[in-house]
């Protein structure tokens, strides 16, 4: 007990790190998501062909690749982001790609009807978008856009390849340090845990929406 | 008054109908009949704004509307032949969302107005409950109210009586019949004769007096 507690300062900022990623890429991949969706249903095929290898590339090549491109290579060639930027830029152009995917799906769900009630009734593009698809688009999506939401917090780990310190890093300098994987141990305690609190987030979301159907 | 001139509609080279003309008069309950894909609901959603016509013209109390499929401006209200409700809002929120949105009525008077539509559609204690909680026939009185919320100059039906029973379909033809007393012109795309000539001022044959 005694070493756990020499060993929690540590982890626990390396925790914020981990929480600071998750929630910033959270709040600028689900936007972000959202408009490449869109630009999928263009009416100019320009801009579909772009999408589509923007998100044949994002999901076509690991994570830990990106990190280490944005960071590194874009470095080479001049164009240079501080460790943590270069982390969430990576984390949100590769989320984005895999939300856009699913919102895309979600997009296709909903009939047309509804547009055409929505058009009839006079309400305009942006009107029918945000007040009557897209409500229907989250209900649809938050099974799916859950396990992303959970894949987020498993990946953050993946910031080490830059140099950053997060959770992970620091149950990996004391074990190594220490000679004992209780660090490992507690480590993956605490992703279990967050990864909890996320599900019951996503369940009771869920029970919300249910009201309607 | 409704007014189609010379309506043609093609798909590529296929005609759909050709110089098709039609009057409703003021309060008048006309029926257009014929049988299924004769190009009866393709008229209706030019009509509503939905598709675009190849040529002609449509004119509202002798005033041209567009008819390039972009229009948007509720003149003409449309009941779906499913309805197509919101199903993330109440019965109450359907009707009013596009008062308050779209023509900007403060919400209590939208709200007030929706009550009295609801009441005198004999659905005012269903406020409250969402799309997926109501049968067919009370769907689709939810959508005749969330259309006349809208105080179109015309009321159409698109299939009105398809999927209802018996006592159901009465009761559509008694909605017709109360909205007409209250002088709202109302155009009917139907295959059901029998609801046409009970329901209707004139029936349109589509398949007579059409030229494909």
């Amino acid at each position: 007990m005694s070493y756990l507690a020499t060993i929690l300062p540590s982890l626990l900022s390396g925790l914020k790190m981990t929480l600071g990623i998750f929630f910033l890429t959270i709040i600028g991949s689900v936007p972000l998501g959202i408009i490449v969706s869109l630009g999928l249903k263009s009416p100019y095929f320009t801009i579909r062909w772009l999408i589509n290898g923007y998100i044949w590339i994002m999901r076509g090549t690991p994570l830990l690749l990106q990190l280490i491109f944005i960071y590194y290579g874009l470095g080479m060639i001049g164009v240079t982001f501080p460790r943590f930027e270069a982390a969430i830029i990576a984390f949100i152009i590769n989320y984005a790609a895999y939300l856009a995917e699913i919102f895309r799906g979600g997009l296709q769900a909903i009939p047309v009807g509804q547009y055409d009630a929505a058009k009839v009734l006079g309400f305009n593009k942006f009107q029918t978008f945000f007040k009557i698809i897209l409500p229907q688009v989250i209900k649809i999506v938050v099974p799916s856009f859950g396990n992303e939401v959970i894949n987020l917090v498993k990946d953050t780990s993946l910031v080490y390849v830059i140099g950053l310190g997060d959770m992970l890093r620091a149950g990996n300098i004391a074990a190594s340090r220490d000679v004992t994987l209780m660090p490992y141990l507690l480590v993956g305690l605490i992703y279990l845990l967050m990864t909890a609190i996320v599900t019951l987030l996503l369940r009771r979301s869920e029970k919300v929406l249910n009201t309607w159907r | 008054m409704l007014t189609i001139k010379n309506l043609t509609k093609m798909y590529d080279q296929n005609v759909i109908f050709k110089n098709l003309n039609l009057t409703v008069k003021e309060g008048e309950v006309l029926s257009i009949v014929g049988p299924s894909g004769i190009g009866k609901t393709t008229l209706i959603k030019i009509m509503a704004g939905l598709e675009p016509a190849n040529s002609g013209e449509i004119t509202i109390n002798n005033e041209a509307i567009s008819i390039d499929g972009e229009r948007s401006d509720a003149n003409i209200g449309l009941i779906f032949q499913d309805f197509n409700l919101f199903p993330n809002f109440t019965v109450m929120d359907n009707i009013t969302l596009a008062p308050i949105n779209v023509n900007k009525v403060p919400a209590e008077k939208a709200k007030e107005q929706a009550l009295s539509l609801l009441e005198s559609l004999g659905m005012a204690d269903k406020a409250d409950l969402y799309p997926y909680q109501l049968s067919g026939g009370q769907k689709q009185r939810v959508a005749i109210a969330r259309a006349l919320a809208m105080s179109p100059k015309i009321l159409a039906y698109d299939e009105p009586t398809s999927g209802l029973d018996e006592s159901s379909t009465k009761q559509v033809a008694e909605v017709v019949k109360t909205l007409k007393s209250r002088g709202v012109t109302q155009v009917i795309i139907t295959h059901d004769q029998f609801f046409a000539e009970i329901v209707s001022d004139r029936i349109f044959d589509f398949a007579k007096e059409v030229v494909r």
